[in-house]
């Protein structure tokens, strides 16, 4: 079934936004953080017009019902990644956070000076920075799985590494730079058969695919409500229930504890060990609203038009001269087509692309090892999602046409 | 439309007058700009008098960080330390003769703030060189 854009792009608000009198944004750049769609907008609205209250501390009316509301979102989280149980969903600020906590939390716990952890070469700096921090307080070692030339990863030095015994294997399950789509439930089967437990960062792979955490068999699973439509300051950690249980605390304070003396405390069981503090709840109804609006529209679907938007897209910009696209073909990718554009850096592209209220972004993305990797300080990254048309690619490689104008 | 891209930022770009390195220099520095990887590295030669007498940059980035370095060493080049020391936002701005957005702002200030982190003999470029 093909989707009906026409009508998914209404419930955008944003996108009839004019960035200039008479030029309409193009947004291509849902890589960074998706648009939010007027059910999601209007859940949280409701939220705060009609049962904002402190959750899991009052018996009153507001307060039941923010409650209740907090934990439906949860349970429709799970549903959503098919996860055994609600409880396994932890929600935190974004997928930094998720990956975070798995890294101050289990990892802490259960690595000492000399383990190994295996990351890729393709990570975001949120999945490697955390690992250098712990790498410099604890000693861990660090491997990485290298990124072909055309941007998969190189499984056989992935198996060659797995004869080390590593502790630990993260890794995307799609690039945010290249698209590529990892084999994650292969890298999982072979990390548990190397004894590893798994993070996956699922902030790009669960925005556009069906991910099913119990399939990929993932011990940890990191994303970020505002790349599938739902608001910012909201992500989810899902954990297998008995990883979890056995985690220390992440942040101390309210909610996550059961019982508390001057000088000592019993934690919370989960999720609420990992929830100190008042959390985003009125996020959280967002990011409920934002799973209901994608399962109603089925992910499957969702996919398939992001691909056929890529496939046209890539081949669209080769046409260009002097252009280059990074990553794997259409069918081993995601709805992202990062390039460079010869004696034109990357800002410059972007920047007369605003001109005409297309928005794309420049720069490293959060990526600078990979992009080292191919020898290339910066790229210019057009991003799709389930609102994007052809005709916004047209007017993309039109740009890029008048770009080449500017610099002659 | 392109009043960002005036023809002299893209002249600069394409053929910068003063790309390269001194060697030997006198003062020497480099930086990135985190946001975008945007290098600047910049040479230069001082008289016992505190006269900058040579200077040249290097690096890579995009036409307003290049431009405003090859234009920033245009206008140092016999000018005193001390007056370089006085180099501020507004000079960079009136050389490039455009308004920018805060983003674009830091792609035009990076040279600048590796000049006066070097003249300053700095360990590290800071925001606050250029404000
Ligand atoms: C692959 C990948 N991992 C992690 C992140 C970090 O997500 P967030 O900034 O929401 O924590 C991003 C977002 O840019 C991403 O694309």
């Amino acid at each position: 079934m093909s989707l009906d854009v026409v009508s998914i792009r209404r419930q955008f608000p944003i996108l009839d936004r004019e960035v200039r009198p008479g030029i309409k944004v193009v947004y291509l750049d849902s890589t960074a953080t998706s648009q939010k769609p007027e059910p999601v907008i209007e859940a949280m609205n409701e939220y705060y017009r009609r049962f904002n209250a402190n959750i899991h501390r009052g018996v009153h009316t507001l307060a039941e019902e923010a409650t209740a509301a907090y934990e439906l979102a949860r349970e429709k989280i799970a549903k959503f990644i098919n996860a055994p149980a609600a409880r396994e969903i932890i929600y935190t600020r974004n997928t930094t956070e998720s990956i975070n906590l798995v890294a101050y939390t289990w990892a802490r716990a259960n690595l000492k000076a000399g383990d190994l952890v295996i990351l890729t070469e393709m990570e975001h700096h949120s999945n490697l920075v955390p690992w250098h921090i712990l790498a410099a307080e604890r000693g861990i070692r660090l491997e990485f799985i290298p990124v072909t030339n055309d941007g998969l990863l190189d499984l056989d030095v992935y198996r060659s590494l797995l004869s080390q015994d590593p502790k630990l294997v993260s890794f995307t399950h799609m690039s945010n730079v290249l698209g590529t789509i990892t084999p994650a439930a292969e890298i999982i089967k072979l990390a548990h058969e190397a004894g590893a437990i798994t993070v996956v960062d699922g902030a790009q792979s669960v925005p556009h695919l069906k991910v099913d955490v119990q399939k990929l068999d993932a011990d940890f699973l990191a994303f970020s409500a505002h790349k599938m439509c739902g608001p910012t300051g909201i992500g989810a950690l899902y954990g297998k229930a008995d990883l979890l249980e056995a985690m220390p605390p992440f942040m101390g304070g309210g909610d996550m504890i059961k019982e508390v003396k001057l000088r000592s405390f019993r934690p919370n069981s989960i999720p609420a060990k990992f929830e100190a503090g008042t959390p985003a709840i009125a996020e959280s109804v967002g990011f409920g609203a934002a799973v209901d609006f994608l399962t109603s529209i089925g992910m499957e679907n969702v996919a398939a038009h992001e691909h056929e938007i890529t496939e046209y897209a890539l081949e669209r910009l080769e046409e260009i001269p002097g252009v280059k696209v990074f990553g794997p073909s259409a069918d081993k990718k995601g709805g992202v087509a990062s390039f460079t554009f010869d004696g034109v850096h990357p800002h410059d592209v972007a920047q007369i692309l605003d001109r005409d209220g297309i928005a794309v972004r420049a720069g490293h993305h959060c990526a600078q090892p990979l992009h080292e990797k191919f020898g290339i300080p910066a790229t210019t990254r057009a991003s799709f999602y389930l609102y994007s048309t052809k005709d916004e690619v047209d007017k993309l490689v039109e740009g890029i046409y008048k770009v080449k104008k500017v610099f002659g | 439309m392109d009043d960002l891209y005036r023809e002299v930022i893209i002249e600069h770009y394409k053929n910068p007058s003063y790309r390269g390195h001194l060697d030997p220099h006198d003062i020497s520095f480099a930086d990135n700009n985190p946001l975008c990887g945007d290098h600047i590295q910049i040479d230069l030669r001082v008289d016992k008098d505190g006269k900058v007498t040579d200077a040249r940059f290097d690096g890579h980035g995009c036409a307003i960080s290049q431009a405003s370095a090859d234009l920033l060493i245009e206008s140092i080049i016999g000018k005193s330390v001390e007056d370089v020391k006085k180099l501020g936002k507004q000079d960079i701005l009136d050389m490039l003769g455009i308004d920018l957005g805060p983003v674009r702002l830091k792609c035009a200030l990076l040279s600048l703030k590796v000049l006066k982190a070097g003249v300053y003999g700095l360990g590290e470029a800071s925001d606050s060189l250029v404000e």
